[in-house]
């Protein structure tokens, strides 16, 4: 397995980002982190409809989008709202969406990245396609695609891979490894050993990182993206990581897992290791987490705000977003939703 | 009709290089109708693009083409095949527009072959439209004659929603007729009168068309004169000439090669008895398939609705 920084904040191997860029990909984490903690927090409160953690998971939402230029693709899921952040989707449009508010799905115009999958697994094909057009195009754009070890069950992750493989388009596969499918093990997924080894099936790279190291996971998306956009297609990456929070505020993670696994891997915290990293370099001082931590605070708050003080779709709105006219099946039928109000 | 949606799809890729097409043996075969006939050597290996056997797999590289812009055009072998394809029509394909509030688009088509005639296996003869008809946000085109097929493939494929683009396959070389060189597009939502009649409204789509023309021949013969709706498209519907055809004659037959229960037909009875109720004459009547499997090619003729079927239909409200 790919390690770069070690737990205890040192290195392996060589940082493959300079200490400017890692600060900023920490403060990064440090924002998708005060997001997760708001989320849950919301939701708890009845303000959120649910809402899914990556609390764990930040080394791999900040480490995998770090590598992509702005006008990438990226194609993610309801546990992805750091990565998805991180690749200009705002956060008053993740929680519009999780306050049940169809307009959190509508990217800036200049922002390519999709509305979160919230089926399981059936989204990585959309990337294969995406990147299939960029490359029909003749530009170097490439497509990322996360996803959970779950999805890797389910048979439109065989397509995506396949059809990835045989036309060999610039996609990059993800797969955190979070150890659980809402209490389903990882090992009630697959008897291959790795996940990362499903890669050899299609004809493509495939490489198991440590995805609690936030410079294993952006060097082997660095290397991935470089190798797509030159025309060498696509790989498949295995970040092993641990969701620390429940797999929804609906879920109760004490019926499926020990708590003495939870602290282990809260050890292994992402966050901890790049700040002694830093530290370690004359990098971090406890002010300047002050400051990360208000200066996201702030704008986590100013976006729950903008999102709440948003008025609800109004009948119209609703059949409207159908087709770009609606249908006279659409136009009869809000007639008659007027109606009836 | 094949050769004239081949036409279609020739004319389409010629114009636009958006335009693409993928699916299983449309390349080097031509698709295992031929309506892809000779296209990948004119336009390359790129635009027509024989994929894995994978219906869902289609599908879903077509959203991502169609969602960044591009215009692909996908061919299902036979509807029998396309459900496993239909989880990303109904989860993704249909939605992506709500989802995001119209900042991305799928304007992709799904062309699939479907209904019985050709005494294949188990699978090749579904008429399961009423499924997607159900489904918001996809439109539902049924074409009935060469002309109808091609003009309606090139407004599909122009259109800026998802098409899912049913074939008849009994017409594919049955029905013949003159096409447009280059064809002209057919709109959307404009049912053609196939047949003026002033005695009841017989109502067909796709393969049951020509069966229901016949059927109002041997109407005629008998001093019954039947109109003949032909509906096109499904999704969107033309009410106006259903209900104003139904209001005239106060007699209406339904015609549907699917099956009975929650049919495309039931949902024009229903409109009809709700915006027509009080110009009829008869009970609406329906000539289906039945709630079975479609059977074999040996018992097939107990199952598709015949023309003599759909004449015994129009007497019977005739009497009624």
């Amino acid at each position: 397995m790919h390690q770069v920084l070690q737990t205890d904040g040192t290195l392996r191997a060589a940082a493959p980002l300079d200490v400017s860029t890692t600060r900023q990909l920490y403060a990064a984490m440090v924002a998708a982190r005060t997001y997760d903690h708001k989320g849950t927090t919301l939701q708890k409160q009845g303000r959120l409809a649910t809402y899914a953690s990556f609390l764990g998971q930040e080394a791999c939402q900040i480490g995998a989008t770090g590598p992509l230029r702005p006008d990438d693709w990226l194609v993610a899921t309801y546990r992805d709202a750091g990565a998805m952040w991180a690749q200009g989707y705002p956060w008053v449009n993740l929680f519009l969406g999780r306050t049940g508010d169809e307009r959190g799905g509508a990217a800036p115009p200049d922002v390519n990245v999709l509305p979160p999958s919230i089926t399981v697994g059936a989204h990585m094909i959309h990337a294969v396609g995406l990147a299939w057009a960029e490359q029909y195009r003749g530009t170097d754009r490439v497509a990322l695609t996360m996803f959970g070890d779950g999805a890797t069950s389910e048979g439109d992750f065989h397509e995506a891979m396949n059809f990835a493989g045989v036309f060999g388009v610039p996609v990059i596969f993800l797969c955190q490894n979070n150890h659980y499918a809402i209490s389903t093990p990882r090992h009630r997924q697959t008897a291959a050993e790795t996940l990362a080894a499903k890669a050899d099936g299609y004809g493509m790279p495939g490489r198991q990182v440590d995805g609690n190291d936030l410079f294993a996971v952006y060097d082997a998306v660095a290397a991935a993206v470089a190798d797509a956009r030159a025309g060498g297609g696509p790989t498949f990456i295995e970040a092993v990581t641990y969701r620390l929070s429940p797999h929804t505020t609906a879920d109760d993670p004490g019926r499926y897992r020990p708590a003495a696994e939870e602290e282990e891997w809260r050890a292994r915290d992402p966050l901890d290791r790049v700040r002694r990293y830093l530290e370690a370099n004359g990098e971090w001082s406890p002010a300047w987490q002050d400051e990360l931590e208000q200066a996201a605070a702030a704008d986590v708050d100013a976006a729950i705000t903008a999102a709440e003080q948003l008025e609800p779709l109004g009948a119209a709105a609703v059949f409207d977003a159908v087709f770009a006219e609606p249908t006279p099946q659409l136009l009869r039928q809000r007639n008659r939703a007027a109606t009836d109000e | 009709m094949a050769q004239a949606l081949t036409a279609a799809l020739g004319h389409a890729l010629r114009s636009d290089r958006d335009v693409l097409i993928l699916g299983e043996d449309v390349g080097t075969t031509g698709g295992v109708f031929r309506i892809t006939d000779g296209l990948q050597t004119e336009f390359g290996p790129d635009r027509v693009i024989d994929t894995p056997v994978a219906e869902s797999g289609i599908a879903g590289a077509a959203f991502g083409m169609a969602v960044a812009g591009l215009r692909p055009v996908a061919e299902i072998q036979f509807l029998g095949f396309a459900y496993p394809a239909y989880d990303q029509i109904v989860s993704h394909i249909s939605r992506i527009r709500t989802r995001s509030q119209h900042r991305f688009t799928a304007p992709l088509v799904i062309r699939i072959p479907y209904g019985a005639g050709i005494g294949a296996a188990e699978h090749h003869s579904e008429s399961t439209e009423a499924i997607f008809a159900h489904t918001p946000g996809v439109k539902v085109v049924v074409p009935s004659t060469p002309a109808d097929a091609a003009g309606l493939l090139l407004t599909a494929i122009a259109d800026p929603d998802p098409v899912i683009f049913l074939e008849p396959i009994r017409s594919y070389r049955r029905v013949r007729g003159e096409v447009a060189d280059p064809p002209r597009p057919v709109a959307f939502g404009e049912a053609a009168v196939r047949r003026s009649g002033t005695d009841l409204t017989l109502v067909a789509y796709g393969a049951m068309v020509p069966d229901t023309m016949d059927a109002a021949d041997d109407l005629a013969v008998a001093g019954i004169e039947a109109e003949v709706l032909d509906l096109r498209t499904l999704v969107p519907l033309d009410y106006d000439t259903l209900l104003d055809s139904a209001n005239r004659t106060g007699r209406v037959v339904l015609v549907q090669e699917g099956h009975r229960t929650c049919g495309f037909a039931a949902e024009l009875a229903a409109t009809i008895q709700e915006e027509a109720l009080y110009s009829l004459l008869a009970p609406v009547t329906r000539v289906t398939g039945w709630d079975t499997v479609v059977p074999l090619r040996r018992a097939e003729h107990h199952y598709v609705p015949s023309p003599e079927r759909i004449a015994a239909a129009g007497r019977a409200v005739m009497e009624a």
